[in-house]
């Protein structure tokens, strides 16, 4: 019988070839991609996707879109803070060389954000050039569990996955509850300042400002079209009159009060101007990611503040830890916060 | 006889008043619907009684807040308009007159795309607004400079046409500017600073405060005054080169002045605005069309066109939706159309 157990040999070994060479996954966009067995190296295709990428396996990441810069390589591991700058692949104008991403031998391309029509054919064009299986996750607030769970079990990082899905979900379970209590007219009107002269806002239904329904505010900029950026002029800021006053600039938010155009506004005189952390990432839009997530915590903390027990600094410590993988001291978490409300402090 | 001679010219000086006077009065018109229309509803007796009381130095009684929106917000918006759309259009008439060419617009040394680059670098940086302007000014300046540089460099050289020359040098150096802005929105973060960038090149009043109108009107002022001195030179200059220095213009000395003025009122006005395209293209052509090409004429005319064009464009700007319409998008939308009328149905020339 040495003809059949070689046979019986030869059919054990095409199989266990068979699944060391790939497994087919379905992506949120529907897509079928076949990807390998064991994913040691992932790029990062936007910057959404590398601080999803970044929490759940830094050690299998290869490089940032852009390098990150000193102060937010103060929240980063050292390993991840001193990784290359690879480009963005698609998105926002891409700027990755596909040569340098075929140097880089990814097992894996991942992207998060809009699984919509457009991005799922950047996805299969990207994949068709390169060869390297690329997936495309969904990147909105109420799939961040889902999007953990099949990124973790796709790249063995189930555990990981796990553990951070069940802390994505305990922080989106909070809010919505403290949301849920809260009366209607409770909710305060908020106002969502960027650019340089806090005349930039997302209107409502834009990826840029779905955290501030999410944390149970109401953005005053409603729905004129399609939701993106705008420009705003300040006549419609003063008409607007919001509640609260959210900026990303924490020395023009502490210049409202002796500004003209400001200085009337409710939110101004009652104290209500805060400016988003943008440390390691931002809190409230940039990237759209995961990191919105301690942004959600903080909002819905400032809007509906005796729903949440544990104190803000004790929980951006615990979201750190467990996302960001750094301990950052007290006295960081301190110059974090303190920013935070630029006008509480001369009060 | 003797008395038709007599009564002709006083009749066609009443005639060329009432030309004077109407297109004031009609701006001036304007000025009143632009302070009393906007987002924030405040009652037209309430502005007019708000600004008469300011005027005669008394405490108003109105509304705080409609206070704020008339004297902080819509009066230096609307003063913004005037003075930088008639800083544009006179800048693109004598840009014309002096290149001797309909299609030069203020942009053709580089002077956009010097404040551009200027106001791109900042925002990259996360300078404050003051510094961004100041850098967008500087950079204007800088760019036209550097331009004329090398159209003197070039000169000495033995090129033949002063005017080409600068021209052409004008259309290089903004095509470097041009790659630098481009290479720094690459580099730029995609969620923070490109959308400011994009919004800064569409140009836009909506954030001009009396802080920035303090900042630009000296050095418009300044720019606007050798204009209006060397106005009867620039129909000479117009003639080109060696007849204006037949005629005992000193064109050598004369081309700079009149190239750094309107840099200067250009520079001013981008600075706080933004990129606004087609003033200073399409208000001169207007006014040529309106006027005729005597620059004595042709400059007033398009400084009133410009102010009046710029502060309807920008009363448009605030008014047709809640978010602001970028000022670059609207000036083309209701320029170009117009333009193509006017071309379309004209009685005067050209030249």
């Amino acid at each position: 019988m040495p003809l059949l157990r070689y046979l019986l040999a030869l059919a054990c070994l095409t199989v266990g070839l068979g699944s060391a060479q790939g497994r087919t996954v379905t992506d949120a966009a529907g897509r079928r991609v076949e990807v390998p067995e064991r994913i040691e190296r992932v790029l990062a295709a936007g910057p959404p996707a590398a601080v999803l990428l970044y929490t759940l396996a830094p050690e299998k990441m290869i490089g940032w879109p852009r390098s990150p810069r000193p102060d937010e390589g103060a929240f980063l591991t050292p390993e991840a803070a001193a990784l290359p700058s690879t480009g963005r692949l698609t998105g926002r104008g891409g700027t990755a060389n596909v040569e340098a991403v075929l140097a880089l031998k990814p097992d894996l391309i991942v992207d998060v954000g809009s699984t919509g029509a457009t991005y799922a054919s950047l996805a299969d064009r990207v994949q068709a050039q390169t060869g390297i299986p690329y997936i495309l996750l969904d990147g909105s607030f109420s799939k961040i569990p889902e999007t953990y769970r099949t990124l973790g079990a796709l790249i063995g990082a189930q555990a990981e996955g796990e553990a951070l899905a069940a802390e994505s979900e305990k922080i989106l379970k909070a809010v919505a509850e403290a949301v849920a209590a809260a009366p209607p007219e409770q909710r305060p009107r908020v106002y969502y300042g960027r650019g340089p002269r806090g005349l930039e806002t997302g209107l409502s239904g834009s990826i840029n400002t779905e955290i501030i329904e999410a944390a149970g505010g109401r953005n005053v900029a409603t729905a004129e079209g399609m939701g993106g950026l705008a420009g705003i002029s300040p006549e419609q800021v003063l008409a607007w009159n919001p509640d609260v006053i959210l900026l990303l600039d924490p020395a023009f938010a502490a210049s409202l009060p002796t500004d003209p155009l400001w200085s009337g506004l409710k939110a101004v005189k009652n104290g209500k101007v805060y400016a988003a952390p943008v440390l390691p990432f931002g809190w409230v839009d940039a990237p759209p990611g995961v990191n919105r997530l301690i942004g959600l915590r903080w909002l819905a903390g400032l809007f509906f503040p005796d729903r949440f027990e544990e104190p803000l600094p004790e929980a951006v410590r615990g979201f750190y830890r467990l996302f960001y993988h750094v301990e950052p001291s007290p006295a960081q978490i301190e110059a974090l916060l303190a920013a935070t409300a630029p006008l509480a402090k001369p009060r | 006889m003797s008395e038709v001679v007599a009564v002709a010219p006083a009749r066609r000086r009443l005639a060329g008043w009432s030309l004077a006077v109407l297109p004031v009065l009609a701006l001036l018109l304007l000025v009143l619907v632009s302070l009393g229309t906007g987002r924030y509803p405040v009652p037209l007796a309430d502005v007019f009684s708000l600004l008469l009381s300011k005027a005669l130095g008394l405490t108003s009684a109105v509304d705080p807040t409609a206070q704020t929106v008339v004297l902080q917000v819509r009066l230096p918006r609307v003063l913004g308009a005037l003075v930088v759309g008639a800083g544009l259009a006179a800048a693109g008439a004598t840009y014309q007159g002096l290149f001797r060419n309909p299609l030069v617009s203020p942009d053709i040394l580089g002077v956009s795309a010097g404040a551009s680059l200027g106001a791109v670098l900042g925002i990259v940086l996360t300078l404050p607004s003051a510094a961004i302007q100041g850098l967008a000014f500087a950079g204007g300046l800088g760019a036209v400079a550097i331009v004329y540089g090398v159209g003197i460099a070039v000169r000495r050289r033995g090129a033949s046409d002063p005017v080409l020359t600068l021209v052409l040098a004008g259309v290089a150096v903004g095509a470097l500017l041009g790659a630098g802005i481009a290479l720094l929105k690459v580099l730029a973060d995609p969620y923070n600073q490109l959308p400011a960038i994009t919004f800064w090149l569409l140009g836009s009043l909506a954030s001009v405060n009396r802080g920035d109108l303090g900042a630009i009107l000296p050095a418009m002022l300044i720019g606007l005054v050798p204009l209006v001195l060397l106005r009867w030179r620039v129909n000479l200059m117009s003639l080109g080169d060696e007849e204006a220095r037949a005629l005992g213009v000193e064109t050598r000395l004369i081309r700079p002045v009149l190239v750094a003025a309107a840099t200067l009122v250009t520079a001013a006005a981008v600075s706080v605005t933004g990129v606004i395209g087609w003033v200073g293209l399409i208000v001169p052509h207007v006014a040529r069309l309106l006027v005729g090409p005597d620059f004595r004429r042709l400059l007033p005319a398009s400084l009133l066109l410009g102010a009046g064009y710029l502060t309807a464009v920008d009363l448009l700007a605030r008014t047709v939706a809640t978010i602001e319409v970028p000022l670059g998008i609207l000036t083309a939308l209701v320029g170009a159309p117009f333009f193509l009328w006017l071309l379309a149905t004209a009685k005067r020339g050209w030249a």
